[in-house]
């Protein structure tokens, strides 16, 4: 019972509404601040998007020409457009062996290791670092003769040197990689937060039951960290969906890593197609709500499952 | 029920004013500039036949952003001379293209600018002041044409550029090539002995910087000296078959590249250190305007190494280079200084020096060329300018070129060139051109660009 509450992320309380009057409006005065900065930065420019993926507008012209449809025609018939999610795929491979990192680290320092806190610094702080300062990081670390071929010479697998980001076969693991190290943080800490969450009288009960590691995993933190899992595949699975910045930034796109977002931003800010563009992103938030209500359906969150 | 309703009428009411203040603030921005200008709006109906009294302030948007903090100041004092009350603040953009582009959708732009290379011929009267007609300001200066509209000129280029090969003579004589190459096959050759005599990248791309790229664009013109040769190029339905300069300009980049002439992984190269590494020989060659000479030199050891090649193919016994105007400077239309926008705009190209200092074509028709381009004149080298478009196709090639998401000038089809010359696609060189030749053809019939 514990755990459901501690997991359950629904307002609770509904003693609220039977305030007096005066103090009715208060809650209303506290949302004004994020409900006006989410209107004009988010609904406003999203539907100003919509509209734009009506038109074909170049992003300059004074003068906005409504096509209809046109643009949503050209970007599901023309192979190129849906071509570049093929290279999603290498990323929501990633998230999987990143979920699974995330999920045996948390694990490990969630029972009682020496030097926990370092190691938790350790592994959350690649999130906090500027995703800029990340690509050229790992474009030294990748390029020929950086620490990557470095370290494989010294270890005596120096015939595994390569181009990294120069082959075509390995550009893309490469980048993914990237995305593993940069992002794992924070499932960690979402993870671990939940792992935490779990009373400590369950591993009591467990170890007097004469349970191991592993059957603690399996029974008591797996079911009590469902819901975290199931969010973090939803995030991971967007994440894979919209990669741009880690490509953009180390390649520009170059190389066969151009993603979907990277097209999208190509062909409005280079080809000036912003009408164009606009559909590409409003294809992008539908298939992301789409698969999410997917993914909604064939695992419910309902809180945890320790009851 | 009143209850549960005002609160909800007050959100509205905050939303309403919140947002009402945030679509005035430009308004404000700009009003609290023509406050301070005030005093000028009564001089402002006076012709600025007396020029010192001109004042106001105006903004001035460059994309040197190396320069802005330094000989922009000097420029500033010498125009302050002349001009003692208008005050001039420079703002240098890194992004030039892409965030002016976006800032034109607002009426604060600066008051004077650069045109970016995207804005559509059509588009110009919109967003820039005439500055007065093709013929007159024709007979005064070069690259009239290429940012006007029905007549009218927009834009006066700040400099001009030829356009070429940097290169380090000191490794090209180390190579043994004493002649400069007149041939592609030559140029071949003589990077293939630079790569077997010496330990520098006989040819290096800037793939990574991607921009670069775009430089062997603006070669177009000069294989064939043709100066209509952009023009015919909107009425052909194949820019990339032999005997065009397309063909004959990403020929060269895809032999280069599929003979392994450049550096070893162009994906994680980079353009600052290239400068350097160009004076000091690790680099032989790139293919760059004329601008980057002066870089090229700042960079080097020794200045002298550095030299500039035109296109190894001539005409009638002669080298040609494409010239071509560099980024032209224009006035907003929604400035509250026009005047004082135009007075530094005219001091910009006629006075400030800039096309000198940078290694530039003059501007001015009377202007004196750079030091920079003297090799050039040894070499009896003969400048291409490319003819104005004729009336009604202003633009008409760069908007096939955008309608066929080719991008000339940008570099994602080079760099596919050069992913496939050095063996990580399928594609070979002609499977390419076929696309481009495809797409371009099918973007013209897209346009209902006829036939000629």
């Amino acid at each position: 019972m514990a755990v459901t509450q501690v997991l359950d992320r629904s307002p609770g309380g509904s003693k609220r509404l039977q305030r007096p009057k005066p103090h009715a409006i208060a809650p209303y005065v506290f949302l004004i601040v994020p409900v006006v900065l989410l209107v004009a930065f988010t609904y406003i420019p999203v539907a100003n998007m919509f509209w734009y993926s009506l038109t074909s507008w170049d992003g300059l012209d004074k003068s906005k020409e409504f096509i209809g449809y046109e643009n949503y025609q050209d970007v599901m018939t023309r192979p190129e457009f849906y071509g570049v999610f093929k290279v999603s795929l290498y990323y929501f491979a990633g998230a999987f062996l990143q979920l699974g990192l995330a999920l045996y680290f948390a694990t490990i320092l969630s029972f009682d290791v020496r030097f926990k806190n370092f190691f938790k610094g350790v592994i959350f702080f690649p999130y906090l670092i500027n995703g800029v300062a990340i690509a050229f990081v790992f474009l030294y670390f990748y390029r020929p003769g950086g620490v990557l071929d470095s370290v494989l010479g010294a270890v005596g697998a120096g015939g595994l040197q390569r181009p990294w980001l120069g082959d075509r076969s390995t550009v893309n693991y490469s980048l993914s990689a990237v995305s593993i190290w940069r992002y794992m943080g924070l499932n960690f800490v979402l993870f671990l937060g939940a792992i935490q969450s779990i009373p400590a009288a369950l591993y009591e009960a467990a170890d007097l039951d004469g349970a191991n590691r592993w059957q603690q995993f399996r029974y008591i933190i797996a079911p009590g960290i469902k819901p975290v899992v199931s969010l973090s595949f939803i995030l991971a699975f967007a994440g894979a969906l919209s990669v741009f910045e880690i490509p953009y930034i180390m390649l520009g796109g170059a190389n066969g890593s151009t993603t979907f977002v990277i097209k999208t931003v190509d062909t409005a800010f280079k080809f000036n197609k912003v009408g164009l563009a606009s559909a590409m992103a409003v294809v992008l938030l539908v298939l992301i709500l789409f698969v999410t209500w997917i993914q909604r359906r064939l695992v419910p969150d309902e809180g945890g499952e320790l009851v | 029920m009143r209850n549960r309703w005002g609160p909800i009428l007050a959100l509205l009411a905050a939303l309403v004013m919140i947002a009402s203040a945030c679509g005035s603030s430009s308004d404000g921005a700009s009003n609290a500039t023509g406050d301070s200008t005030g005093a000028a709006g009564t001089e402002e109906g006076a012709e600025s036949a007396d020029s010192s009294g001109l004042s106001g302030s105006i903004t001035v948007l460059t994309n040197r952003t190396d320069l802005v903090d330094t000989v922009f100041v000097e420029y500033r004092d010498a125009f302050n001379e002349a001009y003692p009350d208008v005050e001039v603040s420079f703002e240098a953009v890194t992004d030039y293209e892409g965030e002016v582009r976006i800032r034109m959708n607002t009426d604060d732009y600066g008051d004077v600018l650069l045109i970016p290379n995207s804005v559509t011929a059509d588009q110009l009267p919109d967003f820039f002041e005439p500055l007065g007609s093709v013929d007159d300001l024709g007979s005064t200066y070069r690259f009239i044409n290429e940012q006007a509209f029905e007549g009218q000129v927009y834009g006066i280029a700040q400099t001009g550029n030829a356009t070429g090969f940097v290169y380090n003579k000191a490794v090209w004589a180390e190579a043994g090539v004493t002649e400069l190459p007149t041939t592609p096959d030559e140029f071949l050759a003589g990077l293939q002995l630079i790569a077997d005599n010496t330990d520098a990248v006989p040819l290096y791309t800037n793939y990574a910087a991607g921009w670069p790229l775009g430089q062997w664009e603006s070669m177009r013109g000069s294989i064939s000296n043709d100066s209509q040769y952009l023009n015919d190029m909107a009425h052909t339905d194949a820019p990339w078959s032999p005997g065009e300069d397309h063909f004959t300009i990403d020929s060269l980049l895809f032999d280069s590249v599929a003979a392994g002439l450049v550096e070893a992984d162009p994906t994680t190269t980079d353009w600052e250190t290239s400068k350097v590494d160009l004076g000091a020989g690790r680099i032989a060659t790139m293919a760059l305007g004329s601008w980057a000479i002066v870089q090229m030199e700042e960079a080097a050891e020794n200045p002298d190494d550095i030299g500039y090649m035109p296109f190894p193919t001539q005409v009638d016994g002669n080298f040609h280079s494409t010239a071509n105007g560099d980024y032209k400077v224009a006035v907003n239309k929604n400035s509250d200084n026009v005047e004082a926008a135009r007075a530094w705009l005219d001091f910009f190209v006629d006075e400030s020096g800039y096309a000198f200092d940078q290694g530039g074509i003059p501007p001015r028709l009377d202007g004196e060329y750079a030091p920079q381009l003297s090799g050039f004149a040894d070499l009896g080298v003969v400048f291409t300018e490319l003819a104005p478009a004729p009336a009604g196709e202003e633009g008409l090639v760069s908007n096939i070129d955008t309608e066929a998401e080719i991008g000339a000038f940008d570099p994602i089809y080079r760099q596919r060139m050069i992913d496939a010359a050095r063996g990580q696609t399928d594609e070979t060189k002609q499977d390419i051109f076929d696309d481009l030749n495809q797409r371009w053809a099918k973007a013209r019939a897209e346009l209902g660009v006829v036939d000629r």
